[in-house]
């Protein structure tokens, strides 16, 4: 009962953030209300006893994810009045596909099928069951090929990032090899023909 | 108790508000990504709910791996988009049309 209390008010933080991120016009407050959300899912996962994946979606998401997001928002000088318009005109269609959405899936996911038999969760655990040991045993054993392409997809991601937002101009001073190489002792050095000059003392 | 059927309605509810996002917020290709990233934990939590009423913790590996593949997204993808705010001077999505798609 206090199982059902918790997730219906975590259920209905998360749908309220997340209308919030949709609706609202200033972008930090969408990227605010976005980490509320990330909070009442991951306590969500938390009620579904998936702990290890509610405490990575706090610490990868809302600890990098949307740290990367803020900062962004902040970067950019996004003209506020040209974000705004439109906004009433695309409100119908937006709201009238995700209705017609929610209808067809409440159809799918609100029939008899999902409370049947299979889909009954075991009442008690092992005291000793550990989430994060299983899903270690699952990753390191069965998917230790896929856990390695997750890793490559993360190097290329972090490479991907650099290359695309490093500008062309250069900010640092390392020399160029090629220009270096052909530069001749007459671009660097010039002599000039000019008298000698006396000392203060001598004249 | 929970049951299965209210988890998947209220990961269905965060997918079509999400969608809603995307038609509504046409101008801010900032806040498209937000709703893209609303749309991935949706999927998730289906995952982690199966994965819960199953019994079976192979669907937590999926999520494990959609977080990260997600993760990898949102950092090119805001790369992108400043690359795209450096020369457009704007994240307006229709002022993104060079390609004439």
């Amino acid at each position: 009962m206090i199982e059902q209390i918790v997730f219906y008010l975590f259920a209905a933080m998360l749908i309220f953030s997340a209308s919030m991120v949709v609706v609202s016009r200033n972008p930090v407050h969408a990227a605010l209300f976005l980490i509320l959300s990330f909070f009442a899912t991951s306590a969500v996962w938390l009620i579904l006893q998936a702990e290890f994946l509610a405490i990575t979606l706090v610490l990868v998401y809302v600890g990098a994810v949307m740290v990367l997001f803020l900062f962004v928002v902040m970067m950019l000088d996004i003209n506020q009045v040209v974000v705004k318009e439109g906004f009433a005109r695309h409100v119908p269609i937006g709201v009238g596909i995700a209705i017609l959405m929610v209808i067809a899936m409440g159809l799918v996911v609100g029939s008899d099928y999902f409370l049947a038999e299979p889909y009954i969760a075991k009442e008690q655990l092992d005291p000793n069951y550990s989430n994060a040991r299983e899903l270690g045993l699952a990753i390191y054993s069965k998917y230790l090929f896929q856990f390695e392409i997750a890793g490559i997809i993360l190097l290329v991601a972090i490479i991907a990032a650099i290359t695309l937002s490093m500008s062309k101009v250069k900010i640092n001073k390392s020399i160029n090899p090629d220009k270096q190489v052909f530069v001749k002792k007459q671009d660097r050095l010039r002599v000039i023909k000019m008298a000698a000059e006396k000392k203060d003392s001598e004249a | 108790m929970i049951t299965l059927p209210e988890v998947l309605s209220l990961a269905a509810l965060i997918f079509c508000i999400s969608v809603a996002g995307i038609f509504i917020n046409r101008k801010n290709v900032l806040i498209l990504l937000m709703c893209i990233e609303l749309m991935l934990l949706s999927v998730n939590m289906n995952f982690i709910a199966f994965s819960h009423f199953l019994g079976d913790v192979h669907g937590q590996v999926f999520v494990f791996f959609i977080l990260t593949v997600a993760a990898a997204e949102a950092a090119i993808g805001l790369a992108i988009l400043i690359v795209l705010f450096r020369k457009k001077n704007s994240i307006n999505v229709d002022d993104l049309r060079s390609m004439k798609g």
